[in-house]
């Protein structure tokens, strides 16, 4: 049997699977360090998503529960992080908060792109005027601490899930613009598209055919990079005070109470949950930068 | 010289419109979001006769275009009007607690630098070694290790655990900060007056701060350094150095690094407004009384002019970081022409 027919014939799941690890082994020695931060990434990112869609697999106390065991005690027995001030088990906690932090810092990216995405390539396609202004508008609000803006807002909007999204989401739009912007004025000049403009293709054609496509991929990177970000500003401004009302789990909350039992000694309340934070951001940044130096190594350095 | 200063008087220029969006952003959310200073103060039940009278009284019931256009002519003079809430003028909170923050995010921004840059530079120098793996890896923990966690961190190991240092506030209780206090840089104040005592209260209590939002920053500036040290460590100028046969270290730690700090050196500009986002945070956690407290406090109040002055306050000094930075890398790299 000659090896071209061989390879017509349907894989079966034991060869796919061989195929699956042969693959992975190879990419190791192809890409080497780069493919293991990406997979450690990935891994950190996978676990915490699927803690988030099925909590109830990871906890049986209910994270609101102030009588799930004694108050203040130290990490022990079916208490695997101790208990907080009200009895509530921290554990839990931890658990079902992931949802708020995870669900806000993804929704915040999403909307961030949404907007900023679109401006970026309007701005960097057209050129002239409405991109002088948006470039100013975007510079601005880049070159000031965004913390300090989103602060503000969510401030004057008050509590909520939405408001303190918003508020982080506000924040990133020109991160998206200027990444955006820069590619499109690059790829603007490629043969492809000149190419495409000598054969007749309207402008809208190909600003959604010809470089969008180009650009989205790129965006994937940053997107993941920028999901770290917004969890530590949903954590800060939850660590203020400034973010959700009281009786949704939050890490961050969940801090800024613990310091106030931070002289008693009490040094779970805010390892657990500090941890947590930098664990899931770590996660997004480590899968945004293997990804990166996978795609394309010159990116992040830029 | 004459283009560098046609340069910098673009730059100058270009800052206006900077910080006039930036406060137009800020002026917006203020005023068109819910809320106001007079139903802060108090509360929702207030006799409305009363509220409408307090709210001519601070000149809120203007259209707000109008009090967008009154509170420019007020910047315009070096205004940044009064307070809504407290009789005082904003200026005063704000020249109180700048220096404060000052003092913190410099000091802070040595050690980021001392720490990120050694590090970077090691790291490249040793390039694909476990102690570069192992760098880099400092570099991204530290990166997403949120600042007021690791101030909560150090303040329970070396505050509570051990006892060693203080955690809240720039000076003890026993130091009386009218014997010394004139520009408001403790640090500074002190070492005039030839306060030893006072000097080594003011130091130790800038200790944990400052440790905390340097070390959380080094990432930044350690991936940095790193990168642009690879760079110059393949360039021509390196070569040419170890053709002369100068020492490894010198090549390495003179040549190299030198060069590949310009880059480092013109991120600056933009890691200064992270570095001023984290001091809101170390201030917070260590009960540290300068700017981002007052921030938050004034937000609560919705003391419109107090935030607002504060923010302007903030893009100011942004904008005049990157400003020198522009002017020391004009000055030091004979390469930038403008």
């Amino acid at each position: 049997m000659s090896p071209t027919t061989d390879k017509l014939r349907p894989p079966t799941p034991a060869g796919l699977l061989g195929r699956g690890l042969n693959a992975f082994s190879l990419a190791g020695k192809k890409y080497g360090a780069e493919w293991y931060i990406f997979l450690a990434g990935l891994l950190i990112v996978c676990f915490m998503i699927f803690m988030t869609l099925f909590p109830w697999l990871f906890t049986s106390f209910n994270p609101s529960d102030q009588n799930a065991g004694p108050q203040l005690a130290a990490p022990a027995g079916v208490h695997l992080m101790g208990t907080d001030n009200l009895g509530r088990d921290i554990w839990s906690r931890m658990v079902w908060g992931a949802q708020t932090i995870l669900g806000v810092a993804f929704a915040a990216a999403l909307m961030s792109s949404f907007i900023g995405i679109p401006l970026g390539l309007l701005s960097g396609f057209v050129g002239g005027p409405l991109d002088r202004v948006l470039s100013l508008t975007m510079d601005s609000i880049y070159s000031f601490p965004g913390l300090i803006l989103a602060i503000a807002f969510a401030a004057m909007l008050g509590p909520g899930v939405v408001n303190i999204t918003l508020a982080v989401a506000v924040i990133y739009i020109p991160t998206y613009f200027r990444l955006v912007r820069g590619q499109t004025i690059s790829i603007r000049e490629e043969l492809y598209v000149e190419a495409a403009q000598v054969l007749g293709a309207k402008r809208w054609t190909i600003l959604g055919r010809y470089i969008f496509p180009n650009v989205i991929a790129t965006t994937v990177v940053i997107f993941s990079v920028n999901i770290a970000d917004a969890i530590m500003t949903e954590a800060a401004l939850s660590y203020i005070g400034l973010g959700l009302p009281a009786g949704i789990p939050d890490w961050g909350m969940d801090l800024s109470m613990g310091k106030k039992f931070l002289p008693s000694g009490s040094w779970w309340l805010i390892t657990f949950p500090g941890m947590m934070i930098m664990i899931l951001a770590l996660g997004f940044t480590l899968l945004g930068e293997g990804l990166a130096e996978l795609l394309n190594p010159k990116l992040l350095e830029k | 010289m004459k283009n560098l200063s046609k340069y910098l008087a673009t730059r100058i220029l270009l800052t206006i419109p900077m910080l006039l969006i930036l406060l137009t952003v800020v002026f917006l959310v203020l005023r068109v979001l819910p809320g106001d200073p007079i139903s802060a103060m108090l509360g929702d039940h207030a006799p409305p006769a009363y509220v409408a009278e307090k709210k001519h009284e601070l000149g809120l019931d203007k259209p707000i275009w109008q009090q967008y256009g009154e509170y420019l002519w007020q910047l315009a003079h070096f205004d940044l009007g009064r307070s809504m809430i407290l009789n005082e003028d904003v200026i005063a909170p704000v020249l109180e607690k700048l220096p404060a923050t000052i003092e913190l995010t410099f000091v802070s921004l040595l050690v980021a630098l001392a720490i990120g840059v050694t590090l970077g530079a090691w790291a490249a120098k040793h390039r694909r070694s476990p102690g570069d793996y192992a760098a880099r890896l400092y570099g991204n923990i530290v990166y997403c290790i949120p600042v007021f966690w690791m101030g909560l961190l150090l303040q329970m190991i070396f505050g509570v655990g051990l006892d060693w240092l203080p955690v809240a506030g720039r000076v003890g209780s026993r130091v009386i900060t009218s014997d010394f206090e004139m520009t408001g840089f403790y640090l500074f104040d002190t070492l005039a007056k030839g306060d030893i005592g006072a000097f080594t209260d003011v130091g130790l209590h800038l200790i944990l701060p400052a440790l905390t939002l340097g070390v959380t920053l080094s990432g930044i500036f350690l991936r940095l350094t790193r990168a642009n040290m690879l760079d110059s460590l393949k360039s021509d100028f390196v070569l040419a150095a170890r053709a002369r046969g100068l020492s490894e270290t010198k090549v390495v730690y003179g040549h190299a690094l030198g060069n590949a700090f310009v880059p480092v050196l013109t991120m600056l500009g933009l890691e200064f407004a992270v570095l001023l986002a984290g001091a809101i945070l170390t201030e917070t956690t260590f009960s540290w009384p300068g700017m981002g407290r007052l921030l938050l406090e004034r937000i609560y109040l919705r003391d419109y002019p107090t935030v607002q002055g504060v923010i302007v306050i903030f893009a100011l000094f942004v904008s005049l970081i990157s400003l020198i930075v522009d002017i020391v890398h004009a000055l030091i790299d004979p390469r930038v022409k403008y």
